[in-house]
């Protein structure tokens, strides 16, 4: 039975780990242009609010990833409007719309379907289908491998194949591309930039709209894939732990999928672990399961310190680019 | 474009705060709108929720006390050019100090001696739970904000290890500490006015509303009156002048950190020895987070920061008493606003200086303007 059990940790921890490979992605893309993103804990909980509300009303899955995409754009060059523009504080940016988003998501959610800020449970028809599914019923027969496959890594939403592939296509963008080398370009050294003639106030603006939209992803997973409704908070600090993968991974975008990966994984295993005991020569006791879901962050700080191996931010980031400076 | 703007220092300090201000109200008018309340008479309601009864006020207070707290904790590090997101994780830990003095010896100290131990040990947890963000920053360049969020769920993780575990009441379902006892309690305002003669409603609010304005009065002596708070605002304004006139800079950041932790501790002293007597998972709640909002609108100074506070404890008390009068109304908007005020007040701070600019320019013009014709024709 252990290939099952192998199998269904690899399950949860992609479950786990898709929303925030999207977010690490999206925060890879703004961080490498030059922009802090904090605001997307409040990003993702806004498109996953949109997603479900859009979804609750059309009925339609199409018009409610529309409807995510186009408020993770319209958050997005907000921050570019007050932090690119107008050279605004970008952590405080961050913050701004972390808070509104927490906040204004409940207001409306109340206001529209009166069910204490939760959005009413979505139609099957609403809800993203699942890929392999024959294949994975299949493979399941199969002795050995069969189960670790059929049940770990087939048989899922399609968002969670499209997020690991988005990882390849950021890869691609960022560092085979001529888009690709003028944005990490901006994020270490925006005046040579400007001097090559290429707009760096564009490709930031560039880089947030490509966040919004990966952004806007990881909201649709949560409701449309993972829970079937929108739930007041939701997000639960996923965003932030994202940008703790993205700082794992070096700011780079497959370091920062395995970082998600990890924590996914570290997540799968402390929900099992909980009520179970530790082996005696541990002393017994009960697993400290709170340990373990600190663990990503206790490892971000110490990767940040430099005791294993170095994270280096691009040069520029988080400063606003004046051009007769 | 890039030029600074010059604006006198009256409408730098006082009209640029309050234009935001009403931006960030006037778009919560609108959220308003769009659900269907009147905006004016929920105004009208959060005034009277806030200010209109003696317990209203008194609630007010109470949460502004808090807020004076954490808004101070940012404007420490903020003049020390430091950004500390972790006022959240600092205030768990400071009620954890508290809490542990509590537990182990609330039995058998008296109260004058529990108490001041409670605040001590609360202080001295915060600013450990922020010193050491500080240290990374300042000799392994980890940026401080990263690590001060990672700190907030390391703290939380924390508290919520020790309240389901080696803390927890045995037979109690919540994840709580026993209750301390009598004697680790904080007097309440009531008692307090009691001992002057005067009567007053009891509510939550406690001796720590003047721990708060001392704590504030102090923040201002220190920053603008003693040598040691010029070499930590030195450090923010321009840290290379700062090493050159020999104020080491390194040293400043972790001092910063560890008086701005400190501040946000005390948020455990309001809560935990003020009003819950036991110590709880989720007693901060997000109370941190306002702190950013309240030190932006408060400019940064102390006395900024109690008026600032106080708006944010009236909007808290006036939220709450909204959700009872008014069918649908959640105190979320009241977390909207604050969003928005941040918001408005910090990241698009710069947005309305550049037209608030030209108008003073055109107002000062104007008056001019007409002297001079004046004189022509006379």
């Amino acid at each position: 039975m252990d290939e099952v059990l192998i199998g269904s940790l690899l399950a949860s921890t992609l479950r786990v780990a898709t929303p925030l490979i999207l977010c690490a992605l999206a925060s890879v893309l703004s961080e490498r242009a030059g922009v802090i993103d904090l605001g997307l804990e409040g990003k993702m909980l806004a498109t996953a609010f949109a997603a479900a509300s859009v979804g609750a009303v059309s009925g339609s899955l199409g018009l409610a990833v529309l409807g995510a995409v186009a408020v993770g754009l319209a958050l997005s060059m907000l921050h570019g409007f007050a932090c690119v523009s107008h050279r605004g504080d970008q952590v405080v940016m961050g913050m701004a719309i972390t808070m509104t988003a927490a906040g204004l998501t409940v207001v409306l959610g109340i206001a529209w379907f009166k069910q204490g800020g939760q959005t009413p449970p979505l139609a099957d028809a609403v809800r993203m289908g699942l890929w392999f599914t024959g294949l994975a019923e299949t493979l399941r027969q199969v002795p050995l491998l069969g189960p670790v496959i059929g049940i770990g890594l087939l048989g899922h939403t399609g968002l969670v194949y499209i997020a690991l592939m988005l990882v390849g296509v950021v890869w691609w963008l960022l560092y085979r591309t001529r888009v690709g080398l003028r944005l990490r370009a901006t994020g270490e050294n925006p005046t040579m930039v400007d001097a090559a003639g290429v707009s760096v106030l564009g490709l930031r603006y560039l880089a947030l709209a490509g966040n919004g939209i990966l952004v806007a992803l990881a909201g649709c997973f949560l409701v449309l894939a993972q829970n079937p409704q929108f739930i007041p908070n939701m997000t639960a600090g996923r965003g932030y732990m994202a940008i703790a993968a993205m700082i794992f991974g070096k700011w780079h975008p497959v370091g920062a999928c395995l970082a998600c990966l990890l924590f996914g994984f570290l997540d799968a295993v402390a929900i099992r672990m909980q009520g179970a005991v530790l082996p005696a020569l541990l002393g017994g006791g009960a697993v400290p399961v709170q340990a373990i879901q600190a663990l990503p962050y206790v490892l971000t700080v110490v990767l940040l310190a430099g005791f294993i191996g170095h994270a280096y931010a691009p040069k520029a980031l988080g400063v606003p680019y004046v051009k007769e400076r | 474009m890039s030029r600074p703007i010059d604006l006198p220092r009256w409408l730098d300090l006082v009209v640029l705060p309050l234009v935001n201000l009403a931006m960030a109200f006037a778009v919560s008018a609108l959220v308003l709108l769009t659900i269907g309340q009147d905006p004016l008479q929920v105004l009208a309601l959060l005034v009277k929720g806030a200010f209109g009864s003696r317990s209203g006020l008194s609630y007010t207070l109470y949460y502004a006390t808090t807020f004076v707290f954490t808004g101070l904790a940012v404007a420490v590090a903020f003049h020390a050019g430091l950004f500390n997101i972790g006022g959240e994780g600092q205030a768990m830990m400071g009620g954890l100090g508290a809490g542990l003095v509590a537990l182990s010896l609330g039995q058998s100290l008296p109260a004058w001696l529990l108490l001041p131990l409670m605040v001590a040990a609360a202080m001295v947890f915060g600013m450990a739970w922020a010193a050491v963000p500080g240290a990374l920053q300042a000799w392994r360049g980890s940026h401080i904000v990263i690590t001060t969020i990672m700190f907030n769920f390391i703290a939380s993780a924390l508290l919520i290890y020790l309240l389901v575990g080696p803390l927890k009441e045995a037979g109690n379902m919540t994840p709580e500490s026993r209750a301390f006892g009598p004697a680790a309690l904080l007097p309440g305002m009531h008692q307090v006015l009691a001992w002057f003669g005067l009567e007053w409603p009891r509510t939550p609010l406690n001796f720590s509303l003047l721990i708060a304005l001392a704590a504030a009065l102090a923040v201002y002596l220190l920053l603008w009156r003693t040598q040691p708070g010029y070499a930590l605002r030195t450090v923010g304004f321009a840290p290379a002048a700062a090493a050159y006139a020999g104020i080491q800079p390194k040293g400043q950041i972790v001092r910063a950190m560890a008086l701005s932790g400190a501040l946000a501790a005390l948020v455990g002293i309001n809560e935990i020895a003020g009003v819950h007597n036991r110590l709880m998972a989720d007693f901060v709640a997000g109370a941190g987070f306002t702190g950013i909002a309240v030190c932006l609108i408060g400019r940064n100074h102390p006395v900024g920061i109690v008026l600032a506070a106080l708006l944010f404890g009236a909007l808290y008390q006036g939220g709450a008493e909204l959700a009872f009068e008014i069918q649908g109304f959640s105190r979320d908007m009241v977390f909207t606003l604050q969003g928005l005020i941040v918001l408005f007040a910090g990241a698009m701070a710069q947005v309305a200086a550049p037209w608030l600019a030209s108008l003073h320019q055109r107002l000062r013009r104007a008056p001019a303007a007409t002297a001079n014709a004046e004189a022509a024709h006379g």
